[in-house]
């Protein structure tokens, strides 16, 4: 195994070293979005200042340019989730409009009135409205697989609600509000018996573990650039090559079609152009690619062993305060936690960190459901990636003593 | 720098821990909800009047230590006030939190001064104002939830 060092690393992210109220800047709001490395920053100038052109269309040097590193980064994407073909990897703005894309073409063409959607209690916003659009349009009916109390998945239950009629099932890969990690492969095995396809939600898995689509089998898997130090505006929808070729366009526009008649039917562009109509965010692509670049660099398995034990020990730490309720406990964990104080709102800890230099996340995460499910109005959410350290852990440990002492 | 003890003083640890005219009046037609989406906070206002006059004040919900020592710190100050009253003691408290911190705050708001500190901290303003922008809708009547956000 190779240690991480990260005071290394750090430096590689100008943003850390900043001031927050005169105290160092400790982020820990990753799982809302990461920070970037420099390199991430000087592809996008780079970009602008030798590139700029569009892609796919100029017969010039500098399109060709751009067109070429533009298909790279979906060659790297492609190797970093291990897919079977570059063309499997269609470029969105992020996790959310992904999955917007499969209900609106897979799930309309493919799912009707009398079928069931599962998802779990544990989604995010944006894997549950876009299904709940979907069933109020089509009269299909959302069935939820339940949660047990310290955040995993009822497997039972969850089988129980697997039946013929079943045609998708979108599920979590990691929970943004718990840290949870699924069972994945179970799950989509145990779908993929009855017949249903499996979408899975990524956004927070990518960043902190090793990904391989083909063994885990899924048939859809979205993700977003943003949480794994690429820039906002950039997501990847990968898809099995059959089903995307079976689907019906999302956005129609330029790019997406071979010919356009207005005598004759307009036909589509081949995989994965078909579902990218109009000219793509191409610098954020891009630099996407040189983010895959930089985790590469790093060793995914490295950053996953080093956030584990960074998670130990923030957990260890957390629960030696008496009226801190750690939210949230599955046995498979990612570097999230999320907690609440006795006493103390999470806005009002949010705020009293924010004075010590801390940034966390304070509310519902885009997850009301959870907090319904734990009857809580929110938490406060610490996640860690692999620029945090130890001593960090012990800034927010002490700053939460300060809370304590304000609403004792 | 600010200190956070100037946000949280001991009067608004005080109102959140253990809210004033913390109940629902049943048989009143001035009541309103308010709700910030975002961050979770959620109160049910009751007003009695009799005459224009506010002869009672009450409120329950959830929120942050913030929202519900306004609110609570509110409901006390309110009883005797007219409307008209009312509205301007609406108007001299966001007064209060979106001026600059030269200017003094009108007298007229007395103990309501203690949440002059939220001014310093942009995001929480819709904490402090919620119960207020509240306050306005049942005294309307228009039994449609406000939001700050």
């Amino acid at each position: 195994m190779k240690i991480l060092s990260n005071q290394q690393l750090r430096e590689d992210f100008p943003i850390l070293s900043k001031k927050i109220h005169g105290h160092p800047f400790v982020y820990l709001d990753n799982a809302s979005t990461s920070q970037k490395p420099r390199a991430v920053m000087d592809t996008l100038k780079r970009y602008y200042q030798e590139n700029n052109s569009n892609i796919h269309r100029g017969i010039h040097h500098t399109s060709e340019q751009a067109t070429l590193q533009y298909e790279e980064a979906r060659h790297k994407v492609a190797r970093l989730i291990n897919a079977n073909h570059e063309s499997e990897i269609i470029f969105v703005r992020g996790t959310t409009e992904a999955i917007n894309l499969i209900a609106q073409t897979y799930g309309r063409a493919n799912i009707q009135s009398g079928d069931e959607i599962i998802i779990s209690e544990m989604e995010h916003h944006s894997n549950i409205v876009p299904w709940q659009l979907l069933c109020e349009e089509k009269n299909i009916q959302l069935k939820i697989a339940p949660i047990n109390e310290s955040g995993e998945i009822i497997l039972e239950k969850y089988q129980e609600l697997l039946t013929p009629k079943t045609k998708l099932v979108a599920i979590t890969h990691i929970s943004n509000a718990l840290g949870s990690i699924n069972p994945l492969s179970v799950m989509i095995k145990m779908a993929h018996e009855v017949g249903a396809v499996v979408v899975v939600d990524g956004a927070q898995a990518v960043p902190h573990m090793k990904i391989n689509v083909q063994a885990l089998g899924c048939d859809f898997y979205a993700f977003s650039g943003h949480k794994m130090y690429a820039p906002t505006g950039v997501g990847v929808l990968y898809g099995k090559k059959a089903l995307l070729e079976s689907m019906p366009p999302y956005h129609g526009g330029g790019n997406m079609i071979r010919t356009v008649s207005l005598i004759e039917k307009t036909t589509f562009n081949e995989l994965p152009y078909k579902f990218e109509a109009g000219t793509p965010n191409i610098a954020g692509v891009i630099a996407l690619g040189t983010a895959i670049d930089y985790i590469s660099g790093i060793d995914i398995s490295t950053i996953e062993d080093y956030e584990t034990t960074l998670l130990n020990y923030a957990t260890e730490r957390l629960q030696e305060i008496p009226e801190l309720h750690l939210i949230g406990t599955a046995k498979e964990k990612a570097s999230i936690l999320s907690f609440t104080l006795d006493h103390a709102h999470p806005h009002d800890i949010g705020t009293i960190l924010d004075q010590q230099g801390i940034a966390v996340r304070a509310g519902h995460h885009c997850a009301m459901p959870i907090m319904e499910k734990y009857k809580i109005p929110g938490t406060v959410r610490a996640s860690f990636c692999f620029y945090n350290t130890v001593d960090e852990v012990d800034i927010l440990f002490n700053a939460i003593q300060k809370v304590r002492e304000i609403f004792r | 720098m600010n200190d956070i003890r100037d946000l949280y003083q001991e009067v608004i640890i005080d109102h959140s821990k253990n809210p004033r005219n913390f109940y629902k009046i049943e048989s009143t037609c001035y009541r309103a909800e308010g709700i910030n989406p975002l961050c979770g906070d959620r109160l049910a206002l009751y007003l009695e009047l009799d005459e224009g006059k506010i002869t009672n004040a009450s409120f329950v919900g959830t929120g942050c230590a913030i929202s519900t020592a306004s609110a609570s710190l509110m409901t006390e100050y309110l009883k005797g006030r007219t409307r008209e009253e009312a509205e301007i003691l609406f108007q001299e408290f966001h007064q209060m939190l979106t001026q600059s911190e030269s200017s003094c705050p009108s007298e007229n708001l007395g103990k309501l001064k203690v949440l002059s500190g939220v001014r310093e901290y942009p995001s929480r303003v819709k904490c402090a104002t919620l119960a207020w922008h509240t306050l306005r809708s049942a005294l309307d009547s228009k039994n449609e939830p406000v939001s700050t956000e």
